[in-house]
């Protein structure tokens, strides 16, 4: 089995989609879902949330963000390349259908307005869930928010969406609001119209929506992104403190009640390998002529 | 005529040098050895080694040709009733099942028929492709089989059935065959290379491995039978991690025994950085758990480049579940063992652990059943210093069981339910193996997909 790249894109200096020919993998994938893959025979397995996907065609589709070795591997390789391994779908779709649950409290129902609030490549993800949303009938806006106009990504995408309003947000306010995700979020909380909220991006970020969402209780969804080994249930490294109980992000998850995550612990447990995956990706760097 | 020399000693390697080696730990008869092992067999007239063994290989005849000095027919022999040889002559518990029946083991020791096993199936190994003897490949009786799991009951199980004549599919979830062979079981105990081998046999015999393939999300067992699978077997294991349930465990340098012995198995984390998967190399480690996965992952910390390592467990020595070589060769490598030692707590300081808080237990009076529980001995809880804790304290049922076997019935702790030779409650779903028994040995799983592959057989004939 070859994963072949049918097609590679730079999106901003570090931010690239990839779209990947996996036809059984596309047949059953779902927003909110995420796969697996390894580069080469050395590399680690790395879990990806799809950013889009087309069962007919066969193709699946991710944007990462050059933090360390292996997405470095991924930099480097081009269309027509192909990936060792890629596995999935795996964990739970995203709830949208009418009647299905969303947290333990609180079921979808018709007309729901949902905000959905991306943060930097955490927008890949938020892209795919609104688009479920509006499909399942809700009334979506989505905050997408990023350091700076050059790392937003998907905008044409979200455009086309018949969304109730797109809310950017920039820290230096080189595109949309200057500010953090968290204003505009609170605003719309405040104004007692929103029924029920999904946030994805750094643990920080989701972090600080999550207490947002939370003084307004309105139910909030957050898509965790713990570090993995197998992704099946196997080895427990992804698993996290969720109202006081061990859940696993890749057989539980990976979307869990933001308002009852242990983000502290999240964010320790993301930290643990940050010495090594330094040490990896700098003698990565020295062996790449490239990167010279 | 059998000889009546003592067993033979398993050579090895100094447990100096190997405990900081992956390298194979034990080195396997030469030639003469085994021969003189072999002759050691009294071979019975109805030899009771061969039922206690949970696949019922010819053991009195493989041994016998050893001595007749006719290698390739004991090979035949032995692949004829087990499809992984190499494996279980290295991985079996053979104390407990057919070395605890043979005769000779009354007056003296044993046979040493797991050696002898190994023997032979090295011996082939070591044979050009085209002499080895693999598995008969049968002609195609027209129909399929999508066996769910490469490990041990999937292995053995496809390998009956290709000998049978069907067209099997292994679906795998990892990116490597073998299942716990491949994630669980270190090199210096079950070196990859065998399983590789053992896994090309298969292939030969015409089996399809299929892998990242996620049963139970990217497809299930309905939708295999009506994608023209005739059945399903499942051999999925009990993959599942079970943690000790008390304060910090989620503290970084916390692992369960899957995630270490993956990291560093499966991942290859031991070369890091020449492989990408990275390990928390701890100086420090504490283990906890008694049985042969407590036992790899200790062994394998101390090739970590561990310090110290110590396996904590709640009873004695002689209650621990793990084979007796394997508690023989950590204490030689250097291991300690703190008995009668039940976890409490684990403490830890900027989010990572810092020690393991226990309490000294003693050995209550015997139950009805004859078995001594631990309890408190009273004493005032300590703590044992450590940067790394792996909980080696056993497995539960994959919980992606329900959504990959289509509705089948499953007991309350999600395990399969299946009769003894492997049959749901669905005609044609079966399954064998740790996801059936819970966790159990790699020969008990391969017995049940061999018996799910002859229930399968009848079902379809």
């Amino acid at each position: 089995m070859s994963y072949k790249i049918l097609d590679k894109k730079q999106l901003s200096g570090s931010v690239f989609e990839m779209t990947i020919d996996a036809p059984e993998i596309a047949r059953a994938a779902h927003a909110g879902q995420f796969f697996i893959l390894r580069v080469n025979e050395c590399g680690e397995r790395v879990p990806f949330t799809f950013s889009d996907w087309n069962a007919d065609d066969g193709w699946i589709r991710f944007i990462f963000m050059r933090v360390g070795k292996s997405t470095h591997l991924l930099e480097d390789i081009e269309k027509g390349d192909s990936l060792r391994d890629v596995a999935g779908p795996m964990g739970h779709p995203t709830a949208t259908e009418v009647g299905s649950r969303w947290t333990a409290d609180r079921s979808i129902a018709e007309g729901d307005h949902l905000v959905v609030v991306g943060g930097g490549v955490g927008t890949a993800v938020a892209y795919p869930v609104a688009r479920a949303a509006v499909e399942a009938g809700a009334k979506v806006t989505v905050i997408c928010g990023a350091r700076t106009q050059e790392l937003l990504i998907l905008q044409d995408e979200l455009e086309a969406l018949d969304l109730a309003d797109l809310i950017i947000v920039t820290d230096d306010g080189s595109a949309g609001r200057e500010g953090l995700v968290t204003e505009p979020l609170r605003e719309l909380c405040a104004s007692g119209d929103v029924d029920r909220v999904f946030v994805v991006g750094p643990g920080i970020m989701m972090k600080f929506c999550s207490a947002t969402t939370a003084e307004f209780q309105v139910p909030t969804l957050a898509s965790l992104n713990p570090i993995m080994v197998d992704g099946t249930g196997m080895c427990g490294a992804c698993r996290i403190q969720v109202g006081g109980q061990t859940k696993f992000g890749c057989v539980d998850g990976p979307d869990f009640d933001a308002h009852v995550v242990d983000w502290e612990e999240l964010m320790t447990r993301q930290r643990v390998y940050a010495e090594q995956e330094r040490l990896a990706d700098g003698e990565y760097m020295r062996s790449c002529e490239c990167h010279e | 005529m059998s000889s009546d020399a003592a067993r033979h000693p398993m050579p090895e390697r100094d447990a100096k040098e190997r405990a900081r080696s992956f390298e194979e730990v034990t080195l396997g008869y030469d030639a003469a050895t085994a021969l003189a092992e072999a002759q050691r067999c009294l071979q019975c007239k109805n030899p009771p080694c061969e039922k206690g063994c949970p696949v019922s290989v010819r053991i009195r005849d493989f041994i016998g040709q050893i001595v007749a000095d006719d290698l390739a027919e004991s090979i035949k022999l032995l692949k004829e009733r087990n499809a992984l040889p190499a494996v279980c002559g290295r991985v079996c518990p053979q104390e407990s099942q057919c070395e605890a029946k043979c005769v000779r083991g009354v007056k003296s020791e044993p046979v040493a028929i797991g050696r002898l096993e190994r023997f032979v199936a090295d011996w082939n190994r070591a044979r050009p492709l085209d002499e080895r003897c693999g598995i008969e490949k049968a002609a195609s009786n027209g129909k399929s089989v999508a066996v769910v799991g490469s490990g041990p009951a999937g292995l053995a199980c496809a390998g009956e059935l290709a000998q049978l004549g069907y067209a099997v599919t292994v679906f795998e979830a990892l990116h490597a065959g073998g299942g716990v062979l491949a994630y669980g079981i270190p090199e210096f105990r079950l070196p990859k290379a065998i399983l590789g081998d053992e896994i090309a046999s298969l292939e030969r015999a015409g089996v399809n491995f299929k892998y990242n393939e996620v049963v139970g999300r990217v497809t299930n067992a309905q939708q295999l039978l009506d994608s023209g699978f005739d059945a399903v077997f499942f051999g999925t294991g009990a993959g599942l991690p079970t943690f000790l349930g008390i304060e910090g465990e989620n503290y970084n340098g916390v692992y369960s025994a899957n995630e270490y012995l993956t990291r560093i198995n499966l991942m290859k984390a031991y070369r890091f950085p020449v492989y990408d998967t990275p390990i928390w190399e701890g100086h420090n480690v504490v283990v906890v758990g008694g049985g042969n996965v407590a036992m790899d992952a200790a062994r394998c910390a101390l090739r970590m480049r561990a310090d110290k390592v110590t396996i904590v467990y709640r009873r004695t020595i002689d209650e621990m579940p793990a084979r007796n070589e394997e508690i023989e060769h950590a204490i030689e490598e250097g291991v300690q063992i703190k008995e009668l030692c039940s976890p409490l707590k684990i403490e830890g300081s900027q989010g990572w652990c810092t020690g393991l808080e226990v309490q000294q237990m003693k050995l209550a009076e015997p139950d009805e059943s004859g078995r001594r529980s631990p309890v408190t001995d009273g004493s005032k809880p300590f703590v044992i210093d450590c940067d790394t804790i792996i909980t080696a304290v056993g497995t539960g049922a994959n919980p992606l069981t329900p959504d990959a076997t289509s509705g089948i019935e499953l007991s309350k702790w999600g395990y399969v339910i299946a009769d003894e030779d492997g049959r749901t409650s669905d005609p044609r779903i079966f399954a064998g193996g740790d996801i059936v028994t819970g966790a159990a040995t790699v020969i008990l799983a391969m017995g049940a997909g061999k018996k799910a592959a002859r229930a399968i057989h009848t079902g379809l004939t």
